[in-house]
């Protein structure tokens, strides 16, 4: 863990926009940031890159205010200064844009800018003013956005602009952004990039925290590495490459691109006839959707979150019914009046890794063990008798943990006290343990660590090798185009295309999964 | 990686109760020592007069019992994170199925299967009272503690009309039911030890002592060894994981508020079998409402639930005593003094968990620096 001294050697701080200096922090036992050094530079975008759990967001929470560090010195234009709430952050200039947007949703854009400074007990005034703000930042950054729209008609890259507005009315000069793209589509992220180029060059400092290297090398001008709750290293982002970082992420070499061989589709394993539901509000979230899945493939499913995914997935788990058309499972016909729930789909041979391994996947205060047999606990992997055999069930997680190299290798763990990437590995684990014939997996590297990865994709591949039928869902489009063998893209519930994985490249994926098909697009 | 380090087991389930009962002591000491007594004197009568003066001991396992069936009750729908308000009703109800079993079989069949039809009855008929709710919260989303709050109310209500009306004993003026035959009563501690050639002080302490027992093992086996068990605590700890893993959320709601309900139900053989030996009104006199905070106290464990269900019994028994010897100390003093605890170890539970965490870290910090 050599400890790499900082890009600029020497210099005085005064050059320095914003200053930390052993910045420690730690809850209860975990020491989340360790002797934590870092330097901005006024007027760059400076990147801050690790895994999940590499301490990124407590970092950023202590420059923000809404946490307070144990020691260590903050120094903005070179003083020192204490920031006790995000009320002193945002006095100081410092702006953040979160990863779920701060914002209301039934308030006008120009009302959620408002917020918190709203100028005395009658409104207009302030109004006047925050609209001639709005009007002139938007002309300043290239980023107008009507003021009286309601936020909730925007599309998720606008409303990102507003929580940027935001900060920026506010009088921010260092903006930080807590992976910013996680909910954009390629272009929308374009979009943002080119608006983070434009706030550089008027002179905004900008903190881009993000898991993503590609995101790291096309806009950062520094980037700082976080291991582990320390800073593993500086590079200026032109002095470095993607698999450097990594590494360094990692701690350990890393391949970033699975191998794949060549698919051997065998028959039809998965069969979805013109799949429709509706939310409980009647907006229909799947229309018409047809496709199949052969043994032996992995259909990538590409889309922005919120466009279907998760209804298909509820829906092929068993967790949820169609309302119109029908899906036949390994020769099993379900329409809306079979009787499902996931259990029997289990039965079935059907594997499900959910998207929110959090809020599906795992008992968060159960033991590892405990959650090693979720959905299977009426089998024999409780052992035989009536009772649970307590001894059988740690014997089984023991085993999958050697496996599947899950640590720290106690199965009376918390769930809750492991990584986000050997939490997965349970999730995984358990779910092909009984070697599914179609496995559904959702997000199966959201917020899984870089090595982790490798791993579980590996572990993908080799089902798929085996004869599995595997329907991927995924935002993120390397995972998508390293792992599919053909690609369905989906926009609001609708199939826009299919095409083979080897075809597809990310601006057409992109541009699909905006809604535009290939044919209309020119 | 905001996580606060949890304690370790020993340290949750026995140094917090025990940090918490102490301040509640010590406050209660204040209280004592402001109305001028003095705190250890009467510390040391509470304690006498639960465990020393003669029959004091069975009096509090009698109050023990009482709290070890409502303590399972909230306990048991806790495991489902659902908040069973309703052990006071449920109580209530049970009666009635001691009442029913022993109306029809007791002139037919032996008594020691009277005995048991009666048991079962009763958890059977405060099963019947938590069903309605646990349907509702299910099925329909009222929320179970407002349901079962106002099933207390509707118990409470049905029981002075059933008492004042049919029930009641006949040529009486009291709301209370006939009594029950002899051959069904429950024997008392000192029947059993006169059987035995020893004899004891007499106290209303009874066989259903052991019945809390068996509850007790009952309880542990079904949630920590069953697969029913598991599927409660799925579903109390993460509703959505339970549905992802195919279990029926609603019937589970259903199921454990029957069992929860069938606990409370069992009260009624403690009171009305092994001590009144008729249904009187108003029984069950707050031991419902006690049972949450001695299932918080106990934090869901049987074990921890047996020593909660033991300190109420020593604060009711003893609290007696106090209001019996001091002058200065009256029953709502005692009350009081309950009060303060159930404030300490159920509401404030966890008031002292983050500084004996931080103590830990530190002592564990220091170890690994000399190790």
């Amino acid at each position: 863990m050599a400890r790499i001294k900082n890009i600029t050697s020497g210099g005085d701080t005064a050059c320095y926009i914003l200053e930390l200096q052993k910045i420690s922090k730690s809850f209860g036992l975990v020491q989340a940031n360790k002797n934590i050094d870092l330097q901005i530079e006024a007027g760059t975008i400076h990147g801050i890159i690790g895994e999940n759990g590499a301490g990124k967001s407590t970092l950023m929470n202590i420059l923000y205010g809404l946490h307070r560090a144990d020691s260590g010195e903050m120094l903005i234009d070179g003083s020192k200064v204490k920031i006790k709430s995000s009320a002193d952050a945002l006095s100081l200039g410092i702006g953040m844009v979160h990863q779920h947007f701060m914002l209301i949703n039934r308030f006008s854009v120009l009302e959620n800018v408002m917020l918190g400074s709203e100028g005395g007990s009658i409104l207009s005034a302030g109004k006047i003013s925050t609209v001639n703000k709005l009007k002139e930042l938007g002309q300043t950054f290239d980023m107008e956005v009507d003021p009286h729209v309601l936020v909730s008609d925007l599309n998720v890259g606008m409303r990102q602009r507003v929580e940027i507005l935001k900060a920026l009315k506010g009088g921010a000069k260092i903006l930080i952004l807590d992976e910013p793209t996680g909910v954009l589509t390629p272009q929308e992220a374009t979009q943002l990039f080119d608006i983070l180029d434009k706030l550089r060059a008027n002179g905004v400092t900008v903190l881009l925290i993000t898991h993503k290297l590609a995101e790291i090398m096309a806009i950062t001008d520094n980037v700082s590495i976080m291991r582990g709750g320390e800073i593993v290293g500086h590079r200026k982002t032109s002095d470095t490459d993607p698999q450097e970082l990594a590494e360094l992420m990692v701690g350990r070499k890393v391949l970033l691109n699975v191998e794949k061989p060549q698919a051997e589709p065998k028959e039809i394993a998965l069969n979805v006839n013109s799949l429709g539901c509706y939310s409980s509000r009647g907006h229909k979230i799947l229309d018409e959707l047809t496709f199949h899945v052969k043994s032996g493939e992995i259909l990538g499913i590409a889309g922005v979150s919120g466009n279907g995914q998760t209804p298909l997935m509820e829906i092929l788990s068993g967790m949820r019914k169609p309302d119109e058309g029908y899906f036949e499972i390994l020769g099993k016909k379900i329409d809306r009046d079979t009787k499902v729930s996931p259990y029997t789909m289990r039965e079935n041979s059907i594997g499900h890794i959910p998207e929110d391994r959090h809020k599906h996947g795992l008992i968060l205060e159960f033991e590892a063990y405990e959650n090693m047999i979720l959905g299977f606990h009426n089998t024999e992997m409780t052992g035989a008798g009536k009772l649970l055999d307590k001894n059988h069930m740690l014997v089984h997680a023991a085993e999958r943990m050697d496996e599947y190299d899950i640590r720290p290798r106690n199965p009376k763990l918390l769930a809750s006290s492991f990584s986000g990437g050997n939490q997965q590995k349970i999730v995984v684990a358990r779910e092909l343990y009984k070697n599914p014939k179609l496995l559904i997996v959702g997000e199966p590297t959201r917020g899984v660590d870089v090595g982790a990865i490798e791993f579980i994709h590996k572990q993908l591949i080799e089902l798929r090798d085996q004869g599995c039928a595997i329907i991927l869902v995924s935002v993120e489009l390397d995972e998508i185009l390293g792992l599919s063998d053909r690609i369905l893209v989906m926009n609001k519930g609708q199939e826009v295309s299919t095409v083979n994985g080897d075809e597809a490249n990310p601006k057409d994926l992109g541009l699909m999964m905006a809604g535009i098909s290939q044919g209309a697009s020119n | 990686m905001s996580v606060i380090k949890p304690l370790p087991r020993w340290a949750d389930l026995i140094l917090l109760p025990f940090i918490n009962l102490c301040t509640a002591f010590f406050v209660c000491g204040i209280v004592v020592y402001i109305i001028g007594e003095n705190p250890w004197d009467a510390l040391m009568v509470m304690l006498k007069g639960a465990f020393i003066y003669p029959g004091s001991l069975g009096y509090t396992l009698y109050y023990t019992t009482n709290f070890i069936f409502t303590g399972l009750a909230v306990a048991t729908a806790f495991h489902a994170k659902l908040f069973n308000i309703g052990g006071e009703g449920q109580a209530y109800v049970g009666s009635l199925g001691v009442l029913l079993a022993a109306a029809l079989f007791a002139q037919y069949l032996p008594s020691l299967l009277v005995i048991i039809l009666c048991i079962c009855c009763s958890a059977l008929f405060g099963a019947a009272w938590a069903i309605i709710p646990g349907y509702l919260q299910a099925k329909r989303g009222s929320h179970i503690v407002i349901t079962t709050i106002m099933f207390n109310f509707l118990a409470s209500s049905l029981m002075v009309w059933l008492l004042s009306g049919i029930l009641m004993e006949k040529g009486q003026q009291s709301p209370q039911s006939n009594l029950l035959p002899e051959s069904i009563r429950l024997p008392k501690v000192q029947d059993a030890f006169e059987f035995l050639g020893v004899n004891i002080s007499s106290s209303p302490m009874n066989l259903s002592f052991i019945v809390a027992l068996i509850a007790l093992l009952l309880f542990w086996i079904l949630i920590w060894k069953t697969r029913l068990g598991y599927e409660i605590r799925a579903v109390g700890k993460n509703q959505d994981a339970a549905t992802y893993a195919g279990i029926n959320v609603s019937r589970i709601i259903i199921i454990t508020m029957t069992i929860s309900g069938a606990f409370a139900g069992l009260l009624a053989v403690n009171e009305v079998m092994g001590v009144q030996n008729r249904v009187i009104l108003n029984y069950t006199a707050g031991y419902g409402f006690t049972g949450i905070a001695v299932a918080l106290m106990g934090r869901n464990h049987p074990i921890g639930i047996f020593f909660a269900s033991l300190l109420f019994g020593v604060l009711f028994q003893g609290g007696t005593e106090l209001d019996f010897e001091f002058q200065s100390i009256t029953r709502d003093m005692v009350l009081l003094i309950q009060g303060l605890i159930i404030l300490f170890s159920g509401a404030l539970a966890y008031m002292y968990n983050p500084t004996v965490s931080k103590i830990f870290s530190k002592i564990e910090k220091r170890s690994k620096k000399n190790g």
